[in-house]
């Protein structure tokens, strides 16, 4: 395989791991709060269409992202009211997003379907682009996977750098101790969880915008799933969802090349290896060395009442 | 919160913190119904009173958790306003809690953190815990995490977690609780140095030796008022009770006379491996207890108490039958309801979700553990209304009370639902009785009756096992008292052949008691 190929691979590869790594990130994030967030693929697919909307109308992929980002905050904030303002069982509520985001976006998107746009721009810096081999990987990408790299690391400093980070973890691991510390309990989680949802937005935005830029209903094909899993797989760690996107990326491109290149493995198959890779994960994670505590965080799921 | 309640003409200096007519109502529930509290700097201050008594409520006023409905809180006689704990840190009010607040996947240095103030650098803050650790003992590794240690290291956090804030009043809730008699000892030497530094301190217990031990004055809280004031020094630990529940707690009467019968419940080398990460392995226990006996098992939580449990009432079973006996037929490889059929009984040490599912009534809980013995199920088909019948026999035999008829047993406090557990089983005329903590966070006088049924139980010819941290406990029911640590039990002696003393030391892992000598029963432990 020449070294243009190779890089071709690669450059598809990040294209595929940049929507999963975003929504990932934010959905650590509110999972590190304690709150679990099943509704990211619906506010996955909330911002993919209203962010293709809003870029066909005003003609600007940026404020096409943030509208994306904004449809995805804003589904959030209704998932935020219900279960950490109202208490209401976290699963339940996530699902209901899913199906609310997947059917609001077919309504926001109607008119859309069929529309083209030209993808976001991608960086073009003279004389390095073109470097062979390694110039398009590094300096010929869009604005979107540049921002998701500088996202791991932002998020990497204020979860492990920051007292708030550290608020945050803590709230995760118990609300309880934490609201009798008086900490905003129910503060924190809220906005947590409309880092998260504006994540899960950003990355429905650059699946109409930028990966294939034009809008088809349901377009997520279960990327906001796979996100979920890429949580765990990650051990709710920034970093590790990083690589983690990369593998399950790979996976999803690998399985094209394999169906393109006739090999007998069916393309379902391959389609299945990031779910198996993330109960692989578990496994492994839970025959670890550690004597106890937990990965995750402790109070994920749990809802908090506060007696006042 | 705005009508300022006339001021009480102060005996003697400003106080260091004032509550006045304090009230604080849930609903139509007043859970304080307007305290007065003077807090002197210097001293030691207990707040004495049942589950229930208010003294929660109080606690959670002075740091802020909850805001008073009528009444107000005085730092040096000016009025101030606790709108959130925050504000009574800067104030300088600390508060160590029972249950600790602490984050177990956090490392100590984190926890410590979160209420101290943001500039504060990460290596500086390990450098003032080791200050403290050195300044009044209180060693701790800053970078493990909490689920790493002990109770009483976790107790060492939140201790210096006030400090470090030099508070001028701390709150202590129930501090010795979870601690061995060594560590309370290592407490009560902090406790003291802090008092001699000038600071206030708010003592919450229910061991009323140990009030009587560090504490000049109290107040004791009864219904949501306050009753009483007193220098418990000056008083007896019954003189106290008495005033905490307002009638004389009954002394409990041991069955007099009846030998101990045939061997009923028998351990041969019981040994089960540690279920998980966090359990604890048993290693070979042997034990006899005939009918007409109870034995005590002490020890701290978390040294094989519940897996003992476990193993006894059939949630484990054991490698070998043999090893857990019962009326002289292998029971250990039999099922909970199959060794329920054999005579048995159990309570478990949690109420809510163990011992009874919270959210359902108390009839339906009554099914839950007598479904086999009581006839409650005809062909499958559960009998309603002989439920609702054995529920009404259990309550009225036992004074539960709860509102309504047949209420959700999450509804009752600690004390009325383990009244009813303690009575559903003791109701079925058991012949092997097990109990795991049976007056855990209960009042006195439900305490008092619990243990009364006990000693009736074992009167009538039961063996009767119970496991208890509360050394009180047992030495006033148990016939002999086996120590459980790490695992291993050991042998049970006759209780007025042992004392606290020695007793404390085997729960704290001594290998060789001192011997006990025979002046020694009475009185707070010295493990030291």
């Amino acid at each position: 395989m020449s070294l243009d190929v190779m890089e071709m691979v690669l450059v598809t590869i990040i294209a595929a791991a940049t929507p999963l790594m975003i929504a990932a990130l934010g959905e650590l994030v509110a999972e590190r709060a304690g709150v679990l967030n099943l509704g990211v693929e619906g506010m996955m697919v909330l911002g993919a269409a209203t962010g293709f909307a809003v870029a066909v109308e005003t003609g600007s992929t940026l404020t096409g992202a943030i509208a994306g980002a904004g449809a995805g905050v804003a589904l959030a904030a209704l998932f935020g009211i219900l279960t950490v303002v109202l208490s209401a069982n976290q699963v339940a509520s996530g699902l209901a997003m899913t199906i609310l985001g997947l059917g609001l976006s077919g309504l926001v998107g109607a008119s859309y379907v069929g529309l083209k746009r030209d993808p976001a721009p991608h960086l073009d810096v003279p004389g390095l682009t073109g470097l062979p081999g390694i110039g398009r990987l590094v300096f010929g990408q869009d604005g979107f996977v540049y921002f998701g790299l500088f996202l791991v690391a932002a998020v990497w400093w204020f979860l492990w750098r920051t007292r708030a980070g550290l608020v945050l973890r803590a709230i995760g691991d118990d609300h309880t101790a934490t609201h009798a510390l008086g900490l905003k309990v129910r503060k924190v989680r809220f906005l947590a969880v409309l880092f998260g949802g504006a994540c899960a937005g950003l990355a429905g935005a650059y699946l109409s915008l930028a990966y294939t830029p034009f809008w088809a209903p349901a377009m997520t094909a279960g990327r906001g799933w796979i996100a979920l899993a890429l949580v765990v797989f990650a051990s709710w760690r920034p970093l590790r969802v990083l690589a983690g996107a990369l593998l399950f990326g790979g996976a999803t491109v690998l399985q094209l090349h394999a169906q393109a290149a006739g090999i007998g493995l069916p393309g379902q198959a391959l389609s299945a290896l990031p779910y198996l890779a993330t109960i692989l994960a578990l496994v492994l994670l839970s025959l670890g060395k550690r004597q106890g505590g937990s990965l995750a965080p402790a109070a994920l799921g749990r809802v908090f009442t506060p007696h006042r | 919160m705005t009508d300022i309640a006339p001021r009480p003409q102060p005996e003697g200096p400003t106080p260091l913190f004032g509550a006045y007519g304090i009230v604080k109502r849930f609903g139509d529930f007043k859970a304080n119904d307007g305290i007065d509290l003077e807090i002197r700097a210097g001293e030691i201050h207990a707040l004495l009173g049942e589950n229930g008594a208010g003294k929660s409520t109080l606690m959670k006023i002075l740091y802020g958790l909850l805001e008073p409905t009528e009444g107000v809180v005085t730092h040096r006689g000016d009025i101030v306003r606790l709108g959130n704990p925050e504000a009574a840190r800067a104030l300088g009010i600390g508060m160590v809690f029972q249950h600790f607040s602490l984050c177990e996947n956090l490392t100590v240095a984190e926890n410590i953190a979160l209420v101290m103030p943001k500039s504060l650098s990460g290596r500086d803050l390990k450098a003032r815990i080791a200050e403290v650790g050195t300044t009044y003992g209180l060693h701790l590794d800053p970078d493990r995490p909490v689920w790493s240690l002990s109770a009483g290291e976790r107790q060492r956090i939140e201790i210096t977690r006030c400090l470090l804030q030099d508070p001028s009043l701390v709150i202590l809730d129930e501090p010795t609780s979870v601690l061995t008699p060594g560590e309370a000892e290592l407490l009560f030497t902090v406790l003291e140095r802090l008092r001699d530094e000038g600071r206030a301190l708010l003592y919450i217990s229910h061991r009323l030796d140990e009030v009587r031990r560090l504490c000049s004055r109290a107040t004791i809280l009864r219904g949501g008022k306050v009753v009483g004031a007193c220098d418990p020094r000056q008083e007896s630990a019954r003189s106290l009770a008495a005033m905490m529940v307002g009638a004389q707690v009954g002394e409990v009467k041991p069955a007099t006379g009846a030998a101990p019968g045939r061997p009923r419940l028998v351990l041969n080398g019981l040994t089960l491996p540690a279920p998980g990460l966090h359990g604890t392995a048993l290693h070979a226990l042997t034990l006899t207890v005939s009918g007409g006996e109870i034995v005590g098992i002490a020890g701290i939580a978390g040294n094989g108490q519940a897996e003992l449990f476990d193993a006894l009432s059939g949630e484990a079973l054991a490698p070998q039958a043999g090893m857990v006996v019962f009326d002289g037929g292998d029971a250990g490889r039999l099922g909970i309801t199959a060794r329920r059929r054999r005579g048995a009984g159990f309570v478990p040490e949690e109420r809510n979700g163990h011992g009874a599912a919270p959210t359902l009534s108390l009839s339906d809980n009554a099914i839950l553990s007598r479904h086999a013995t009581a006839g409650l199920s005809r062909f499958g088909f559960l009998r309603g209304a002989a439920a609702k019948r054995l529920a009404q026999t259990v309550i009225a035999a036992f004074d539960v009370r709860k509102a309504g008829p047949d209420p959700a047993a999450g509804t009752l406090s600690g004390g009325n639902l383990q009244k009813f557990l303690v009575g559903r089983e003791i109701l079925a005329e058991p012949g092997i009785l097990v109990v795991n903590q049976p007056t855990w966070g209960v009042d006195a006088l439900a305490a008092a009756h619990i243990r009364q049924a006990l000693l009736d139980l074992a009167g009538r010819g039961a063996a009767v096992l119970v496991i208890s941290q509360d050394l009180d406990e047992l030495f006033e029911i148990a016939g002999r008292i086996a120590v459980l640590h790490d695992g291993t039990l050991s042998k049970a002696i006759p209780a007025g052949e042992t004392s606290r003393e020695s007793v404390g030391l085997l729960m704290g892992g001594s290998q060789t008691p001192p011997p006990a000598s025979a002046t020694v029963t009475a009185g707070p432990a010295h493990a030291h």
